[in-house]
């Protein structure tokens, strides 16, 4: 047994231990759409990723520009497709600011009613995949069942599922019927409330849930700021900021209702910050339907706002006016705004430039997603290679406004 | 004027203007209050002094958003805007600069990374250069993308349109080719001074002059 060599693993002695990189998409289910992203790993931790973004870039901002004020406005549908009068909120804001005119108390209620109805309808599909991103199935399914309810209340109001373009410069397109404001409030009582505990209670203290999430992506209140981050980003990692409490547009000012912030700034925060927010505006739609006066949905301004069908027959003067606000549109005085409103997924900008014409001269939409994913190369760094999903989903990004 | 639009309202404008002019000093070009919103022009090399003056002083700490705007007829064509939010004063700042393609913009990366995006998205869509930034790529565009498209020369059509082949098998880029004309409409009533001129008649008028 003396003199026995321990033999030495065979090696050539020449092999070189690289980083390896992958491609995260364009096209996988946890990207939310298409993002491309090229990772960058050191064994399975992440030493760098850079998100390759404007795969779904279609040029909305140039193509507002060739299209009359109204006939932009389809367009914020499109941009956030899991929100979408979330970001006709801001642009409508943004038309009557540069107007300076005065909408009907009816329609501002419609529209917080019917925004805060948006807040739930996008929280149930970023909670619900943000959950499935990280291995549960079924919560997604009940939330969808929320969802589900939510597109088709926006039916009977808007005639659409999705792309609504329900609120316009001045208002509300249509006054809704009271059995769709009963049935809101019915359903936000007895149905709403069930489901969305019974789903909650499926992973909110799920062990393997929170393994996943807590501790995942910390972001320091200095580094919120710095990056841009806005709305449940912001509020996770601890700086009570809502623009609905800040800056109160519409009728948010004559609403009670709390903001709720993150202590750690983790995922797991960013995620717990979204259900308190929809239990919140819970409360407000309770009292929007509590305190909805009577009246008109639409200022009556008749160089802005067109006249109601009925009114056409019998006047000329309204005739005249139906024909030209649908084919030149009404004009915008010259000036600047920026106007910002909390959308679901934080804030939602639009920069538009009017030269007094009939088509805006420039319209910058600031999307939220943008400054979060830049974020996500800082974020994501030292984690895990199935982290990435964990801090995207809680992310809350869809491409459609991301890109534009 | 009073307010009476529902857009969000934030703490008042009142004296914002002359605190920010007199700390500025004469970094400021020009300054404007109009439809509630404060705009401040700042000489394009000083702006990263006068963004810190503002974030450090008078706590401004977000960028939340900045924004490329094109004028052709101006000597320098372009406008970057800035869109500060304070957090703590409760209030919002438009800051702008003028540049060109040759006149470059000194970057504020250092002083938000944000940054980074939003000038490679202005870079992207107008071709202003932003002196300094480290990772100054085109974003939203394709890969191998040629002009810069939100320029107001650029077509709404654009010049290069993509299909799937299925000859070669893969996806090929082809001139456009449009199977009607875009449809521009001149909505301007005749009695609010729109022009019209008939084919011909322009050289008439050349002469003329």
């Amino acid at each position: 047994m003396t003199g026995l060599v321990l033999e030495e693993s065979p090696t050539t002695g020449d092999e070189i231990i690289t980083n390896y990189t992958i491609n995260f998409g364009p096209q996988h289910p946890a990207a939310h759409g298409v993002l491309r992203m090229v990772t960058e790993l050191d064994g399975e931790i992440v030493e760098r990723i850079d998100p390759h973004v404007g795969l779904l870039h279609r040029g909305t901002e140039k193509l507002i520009e060739y299209k009359t004020y109204l006939q932009a406005l389809p367009y914020f549908d499109r941009l956030d497709y899991c929100s979408p009068l979330g970001m006709e909120h801001s642009y409508v804001l943004a038309v009557e600011k540069l107007l300076n005119l005065e909408v009907p108390l009816r329609g501002q209620y419609l529209r917080v009613l019917l925004a805060e109805l948006t807040r739930i309808c996008n929280h149930m599909m970023n909670i619900g995949s943000q959950v499935m991103d990280v291995g549960a199935m079924t919560p997604m399914l009940w939330f969808f069942e929320i969802r589900e309810d939510c597109l088709n209340f926006f039916e009977r109001a808007s005639g659409a599922r999705m792309h609504s373009a329900y609120f316009r410069p001045g208002g509300v397109h249509q006054d809704v019927p009271l059995k769709l404001l009963v049935d809101i409030g019915e359903w936000l009582d007895k149905r709403f409330i069930e489901l969305f505990d019974d789903a909650c209670s499926l992973f909110v203290d799920n062990r393997i849930f929170k393994q996943r999430n807590v501790d995942i992506g910390v972001v320091s209140k200095e580094d919120a700021l710095r990056w841009g981050f806005s709305g449940p980003m912001l509020r996770g990692s601890g700086i009570p900021w809502d623009i609905r409490k800040a800056q109160p547009y519409d009728v948010y000012d004559r609403m009670d209702f709390e903001v709720p912030v993150g202590t750690s700034g983790d995922c797991y925060d960013r995620l717990m910050v979204r259900i308190e927010e929809v239990r919140q505006s819970v409360r407000i739609m309770k009292q929007c339907l509590r305190d909805m006066p009577e009246g008109p949905v639409m200022s009556d301004d008749r160089k802005v706002v067109p006249p109601k069908r009925g009114e056409m027959k019998q006047s000329m003067e309204s005739l005249i006016h139906h024909f030209k606000l649908y084919t030149e549109g009404f004009h915008v005085p010259a000036g600047e705004v920026y106007v910002a409103t909390e959308s679901p997924k934080g804030e939602f900008g639009v920069y538009l430039v009017s030269d007094g014409s009939n088509k805006p001269y420039r319209c910058k939409i600031r999307p939220t997603a943008f400054s979060h994913l830049q974020a996500m190369d800082f974020m994501t760094r030292g984690h895990m290679l199935p982290d990435i999903t964990a801090i995207l989903g809680a992310m809350d990004i869809v491409f459609g406004e991301c890109d534009r | 004027m009073a307010v009476v639009h529902a857009a969000p309202k934030w703490s008042s404008n009142e004296g914002v203007l002359d605190t920010l002019s007199a700390s500025l000093g004469d970094l400021v070009i020009a300054s404007k209050e109009e439809h509630g919103e404060i705009v401040l022009t700042i000489a394009r090399e000083k702006i990263v002094e006068a963004l810190t003056i503002l974030r450090d002083k008078h706590a401004y700490q977000q960028l939340m958003e900045m924004a490329g705007v094109d004028y052709p007829d101006r000597a320098e064509r372009f406008e970057v805007v800035y869109m500060l939010l304070s957090l703590t004063a409760n209030h919002r700042l438009l800051v702008k600069v003028n540049a060109s393609e040759t006149a470059h913009v000194p970057t504020v990366t250092g002083l938000w990374p944000v940054a980074g995006w939003l000038e490679r998205e202005i870079f992207d869509m107008y071709g202003v250069i932003f002196a300094g930034n480290p990772d100054l790529r085109r974003i939203l565009t394709d890969y191998g993308f040629e002009g810069h498209p939100f320029r107001k020369d650029f077509p709404l059509t654009g010049y290069q349109e993509l299909r799937y082949s299925q000859e070669e098998q893969r996806v090929i880029y082809e001139p456009v080719k449009l199977a009607q004309d875009l449809r521009q409409f001149d909505f301007m009533s005749p009695w609010e001074g729109a022009h019209y001129v008939l084919p011909g008649d322009e050289k008439a008028q050349g002469d003329a002059k």
